[in-house]
């Protein structure tokens, strides 16, 4: 709940503010100022090339590593990675969630564990992951996976146990079966959870990939810009680093969208 | 525990019903019986163990070991909150466990009686305070329940939706007649609604009044002036007949 109030007070600010009345781009004015002296500074020669690609050079690489070049190939790759760790650490720490949110054995079990390999830097886990997997795909899939599970696991786990107990109350009366409660009562109202869960699990996702990806690759995002440093092409890796930009912002709208439509019963969203 | 005499239909029995909290015994051996179709109401002050009975009534809590608590089924509660699922519509709050094809139907029919009927589809958190709690007593009526309790469910409400909801129940309950136990502190809508008043103080059942009093009730009538004194009293609260404040 609290969460999609802040997201409304934040995306109402502006209006409400009387000084950006006249001006709705005002919050963008700096950022293109830093581009505008970006641009200069480059075209003066204050940033050299190797140091910082001018900002209309980027574009333009980036015009072309779309039109000619493997940058959609290495988009596709960099995904499928994502993707496929994403759903698999969802999957795991999601079905690990639920065995310790719906049992005390379970929590016994699972919680113990999770609360201490969540303490780990999972990114240090790199070194025994060659180890164990080699340098293909599977150590960048796996480190995705693992980075993508905790996330969904703590927020799954306490959007269950968080269930209103009323609510339960409320079910068991009227004479559903555990089993409709399940899902009726206690999943629905843990999905919230879940989500939130996802949305970070996201974030972590695509942070993993960058460092899974430097593990020797061949294609995707992080070999065009590891190849691209070879060669002191500033160009090509700002353009990588906005494509990872840009993947992160599209799927968490992905998931944003994703909730409108899971919580149209809050009012707080209906009126969006 | 000795024979007892068979139980009518729809009556519910209480025998020596103890809850602990700790140290205080909330309900203190108490026994208890409703006459099938009857309307009771039981007062009481805050922390007088009302809830916990109701509770017990309910199943919600489990029978003490000794005791004896025998409930027709199917039992329906309206709660002190609605207590809808907010992620399914009204209708489906309505017919949560209810079997059958004709469940979305039925869930119509007892939306219509209470007045929702506009409201079939609506997403619980958009109704007003009162119409949530008549979805919960839609909720309680399509199980056609042979007993139901009532734990304060309007006390959330302002003073004129509570007294439109009180006219509903009274009506409710003299078209389905189920056993009826009202959980209340308030004198005057125990006086309104029920036949039989129970006051609750220190787990025991401290007085236990049939009020005598003709439908539809009458605030000014003299009879309810006396009883609404006399239970004031038995609450433990100071009345001054001269000026109708409470001290």
């Amino acid at each position: 709940m609290e969460r999609f109030s802040l997201d409304l007070a934040v995306s109402s600010r502006p209006a409400s503010l009387s000084l950006s009345a006249g001006l709705p781009g005002r919050r963008y004015l700096s950022v293109v100022a830093i581009v505008a002296c970006w641009q200069i500074g480059s075209a003066l020669g204050l940033i050299p090339m190797r140091t910082l690609a001018a900002p209309s050079i980027i574009l333009s690489t980036a015009w072309d590593l779309l039109m000619h070049g493997d940058l959609v190939g290495n988009l596709l790759v960099s995904l499928a990675r994502a993707a496929t760790g994403f759903a698999m650490g969802a999957a795991i720490g999601g079905g690990l969630a639920l065995v310790a949110g719906l049992s005390r054995i379970g929590e016994d079990v699972v919680d113990a564990p999770m609360q201490m390999l969540r303490t780990l830097p999972f990114l240090a886990l790199v070194p025994l992951l060659i180890l164990w997997f080699g340098i293909g795909e599977t150590p960048k899939i796996v480190l995705v996976a693992f980075g993508a599970a905790f996330p969904v696991y703590l927020n799954l786990f306490a959007g269950i146990r968080g269930v209103d107990t009323k609510l339960l109350e409320a079910g068991r009366v009227f004479g559903l079966s555990r089993r409709a409660l399940l899902a009726h009562v206690v999943l629905p109202g843990a999905m919230p959870g879940l989500l939130t869960g996802m949305r970070f699990a996201l974030g972590i996702a695509w942070l993993s990939l960058v460092v899974g990806e430097q593990i020797n690759a061949s294609s995707g995002i992080g070999f065009m810009i590891n190849d691209a440093r070879d060669f002191l092409r500033t160009d090509i890796i700002v353009v990588g680093l906005l494509v990872y930009a840009l993947l992160g912002l599209g799927s968490d709208a992905l998931i944003r969208g994703f909730e409108r439509r899971a919580f149209a019963w809050r009012p707080s969203l209906m009126g969006r | 525990m000795g024979a007892q005499p068979p139980l009518a239909a729809g009556a519910v029995r209480l025998r020596n019903v103890t809850r602990r909290f700790g140290e205080r015994r909330v309900l203190d051996g108490l026994s208890l019986d409703l006459a099938p179709g009857s309307f009771t109401a039981l007062l009481g002050r805050s922390g007088s163990g009302k809830t916990t009975l109701l509770r017990t009534l309910a199943h919600l809590d489990p029978a003490p070991p000794d005791a004896v608590v025998v409930t027709p089924a199917p039992t329906a509660v309206v709660f002190q909150e609605p207590r809808l699922l907010p992620w399914k519509r009204v209708w489906q709050n309505v017919a949560l466990g209810l079997g059958g094809d004709d469940a979305r139907d039925r869930a119509g029919a007892a939306l219509q009686e209470v007045g929702l009927g506009q409201h079939l589809n609506a997403w619980p958190l958009t109704l007003s305070g009162g119409e949530a709690q008549r979805a919960a007593l839609a909720r309680a009526l399509v199980r056609e329940p042979k007993l139901l309790l009532l734990d304060e469910p309007f006390a959330a409400l302002d003073a004129l939706t509570r007294l439109r909801m009180q006219a509903m129940v009274a009506e409710l309950w003299r078209t389905h007649a189920p056993t009826t136990l009202i959980v209340t502190h308030d004198v005057d809508e125990a006086l309104l609604l029920a036949d039989r008043v129970l006051v609750l103080a220190d787990g025991r059942i401290t007085a236990d009044i049939v009020t005598g009093l003709a439908r539809p009730r009458r605030h000014a009538d003299p009879h309810f002036i006396v009883l609404r004194q006399r239970l004031l009293a038995e609450l433990g609260v100071d009345f001054e007949p001269a000026t109708g404040v409470i001290a």
